[in-house]
């Protein structure tokens, strides 16, 4: 919980990660650009003082965020989202093991999502059962760019990947994250390309499909076929520190997200460990659209509740404190969006 | 260096400055992405170098096999080579570049068409992006409101960096020049009914922000490479050996 001037804040920091990227655990030099990679965001996009040296980077451990997150974090409740990376890493670049038996330990404040490849198949699908039951899973991360054997990809429409997608439904798998940002490695087509969403969401209207990284470096993309599918969710991961380094480039990615998909459909995440959220939590609660950007209006305290976390405490269906919610019902996904679009 | 010399690197650096980031709609000149030229008697070897690793493989293709097209409309340049560092894909590309194997040469397996369509998507989204800057000035210049845009044509664009622009990207996804010409359009250069148009401004107005915003990010990733790691930091290398005579 966060509170600032009077006002209380329910957070939820919907993207966490325990990764390793320590040289012990790299396969190949993928792996060490692919972790070098992170720290360059890392460093690019956070304010100096809370820039952490490259060892403690590569490897923080369960302790570390648990201090990270909700000691210091001001966060209520955080979902782990998984990156296997298993061509890369040789026990996966996120830890799965480690999260999942940390969200065991602690249920009331983390929830562990795990991945599925649909290339894998019917032996996949039969793992996916497995790790359902096992893992008690509400939500799956998946990251269609990834690449496998000769595979460049697949799409979330792929016959398989449907397959998968109507076992989730069996299984109660509700909430689908779907990374669709800074690529793995993906040729001919552009891996951010958002249409493939487009198309499952209109399907399969009882599962959500939340778009990480809203579509960027796509926003554009994301924000219209969000708007045309009720079930489709942003999460600001990525998106949100350029409240620092570029405030007045994130007051057009929240002042756009707020037009085309309206206040209940955007999700606050840290991407931890990319950034920590202590930071980001603070400069959001004070941030607020440049005066003389007209186009926009000013966000309001109820809408950055919702974002901040009473949406993702709905979909979660987290137990919010009575005195941290709102008088209305946030994270309404009955709401026909874009808001903006058809005021 | 003479004066021939010195206009051989300029003639080089114009050449590159041709080559666009077909993502960012920006020079590779610009955007610190050349990290050095090296002129000498046999030839010229140019060193590309991109944000991180994990910039696309297709991206960093497409703008490696363009510098090395721009520069061989140099005269007199001798060899070229061009490479392309610290790239995840690296090896293969600059390998498919020496070869002159094209994309599908270079990547084999992995690719299996041209990347020609990926290039046209973000030409139009680049030329979308000029119509609304140029939409946008005029919303903010003058009296004209957004119900006033369907009938707007090229000639009535100021004169200027912004409608050049706009000009220039029509040109690129085969749109005419004509001073009768519309400025706002559809997706395809078409024209759109009059209730169309503020929903199509809006849309590409996130086209802009999202472009804009790519290179914001794309810029400070490179500089967190690079700036404090080399001699130099952001800057373009030159080296001229060429002999004088």
């Amino acid at each position: 919980m966060y509170e600032k001037n009077g006002e209380k804040y329910y957070v939820v920091d919907a993207h966490v990660h325990i990764w390793d990227g320590r040289e012990s655990n790299l396969k190949n030099v993928h792996g060490k650009q692919f972790i070098d990679c992170f720290y360059d965001y890392h460093k690019n996009l956070s304010p100096e003082e809370v820039v952490w040296d490259y060892d403690t980077y590569t490897y923080y451990g369960g302790q570390r965020l648990m201090k990270d997150l909700f000691e210091e974090g001001y966060v209520d409740h955080a979902i782990f989202q998984a990156t296997l990376l298993s061509d890369f890493y040789k026990t996966g670049f996120g830890q799965t093991e480690e999260a999942f038996g940390l969200a065991t330990e602690h249920p009331d404040k983390l929830t562990y999502n795990h991945a599925y490849d649909p290339r894998y198949g019917e032996a996949g699908l039969e793992q996916l059962r497995r790790d359902a039951d096992r893992m008690q899973l509400k939500g799956v991360k998946l990251y269609t760019a990834e690449w496998h054997g000769d595979s460049r990809g697949y799409k979330l429409d792929d016959p398989w990947s449907r397959c998968y997608l109507e076992e989730c439904l069996k299984l109660g798998i509700t909430n689908i994250h779907v990374h669709k940002g800074p690529t793995i490695r993906p040729l001919d087509r552009d891996a951010f390309d958002v249409a493939d969403i487009d198309k499952v969401a209109t399907d399969y209207l009882d599962l959500n499909f939340i778009v990480e990284h809203v579509g960027l470096p796509r926003l554009e993309d994301f924000c219209w076929i969000a708007t045309q599918e009720s079930n489709v969710y942003g999460g600001l991961a990525v998106a949100i520190p350029f409240i620092h380094t570029r405030p007045r480039y994130f007051a057009q990615i929240i002042g756009e997200l707020l037009y085309w998909i309206g206040e209940d459909k955007i999700f606050f995440a840290s991407d931890y460990a990319l950034w920590t959220p202590k930071w980001l939590v603070e400069k959001f609660v004070d941030f607020q659209i440049p005066a003389d950007m007209t186009e926009y209006a000013p966000i309001t305290t109820d809408q950055k509740k919702k974002i901040l976390g009473l949406n993702a405490a709905a979909m979660y269906d987290l137990d919010v404190p009575a005195d941290l919610r709102l008088p209305t019902v946030a994270g309404d996904a009955g709401v026909e969006v874009a808001a903006g679009a058809r005021s | 260096m003479t004066a021939v010399a010195t206009s051989l690197v300029d003639e080089v650096l114009a050449a590159l400055a041709t080559v666009m980031d077909p993502e960012l709609d920006e020079p590779i000149t610009e955007l610190g992405f050349v990290r050095s030229i090296r002129l000498d008697d046999t030839g010229v070897t140019v060193h590309l170098r991109l944000p991180t690793s994990f910039c696309s493989p297709n991206f960093a293709y497409l703008m490696a096999s363009d510098a090395q097209d721009a520069l061989r409309r140099v005269e007199g340049l001798g060899r070229i080579v061009v490479q392309l560092d610290d790239h995840h894909d690296s090896e293969k590309i600059n390998a498919g570049l020496v070869a002159d194997a094209g994309y599908v040469g270079t990547f084999g397996v992995e690719a299996d068409t041209s990347l020609d369509e990926l290039r046209s998507i973000f030409l139009r989204k680049a030329h979308t992006a000029a119509m609304e800057r140029s939409a946008a000035r005029l919303l903010r210049d003058t009296d004209l409101t957004v119900d006033d845009l369907h009938l707007i044509t090229l000639a009535q664009l100021p004169e200027g960096r912004t409608k050049e622009a706009l000009l220039r990207r029509r040109v690129a996804i085969g749109l005419g020049v004509d001073p009768g010409e519309p400025v706002v359009v559809d997706e395809y250069g078409g024209p759109l009914e009059p209730s169309a148009v503020p929903l199509r401004l809006r849309f590409a107005k996130a086209v802009r922000i999202s472009i804009e915003g790519n290179s914001h990010f794309c810029r400070g990733l490179l500089a967190t490479r690079y700036a404090d790691a080399e001699p130099g930091g952001m800057s373009t290398r030159v080296t001229n050996l060429r002999s004088t005579s």
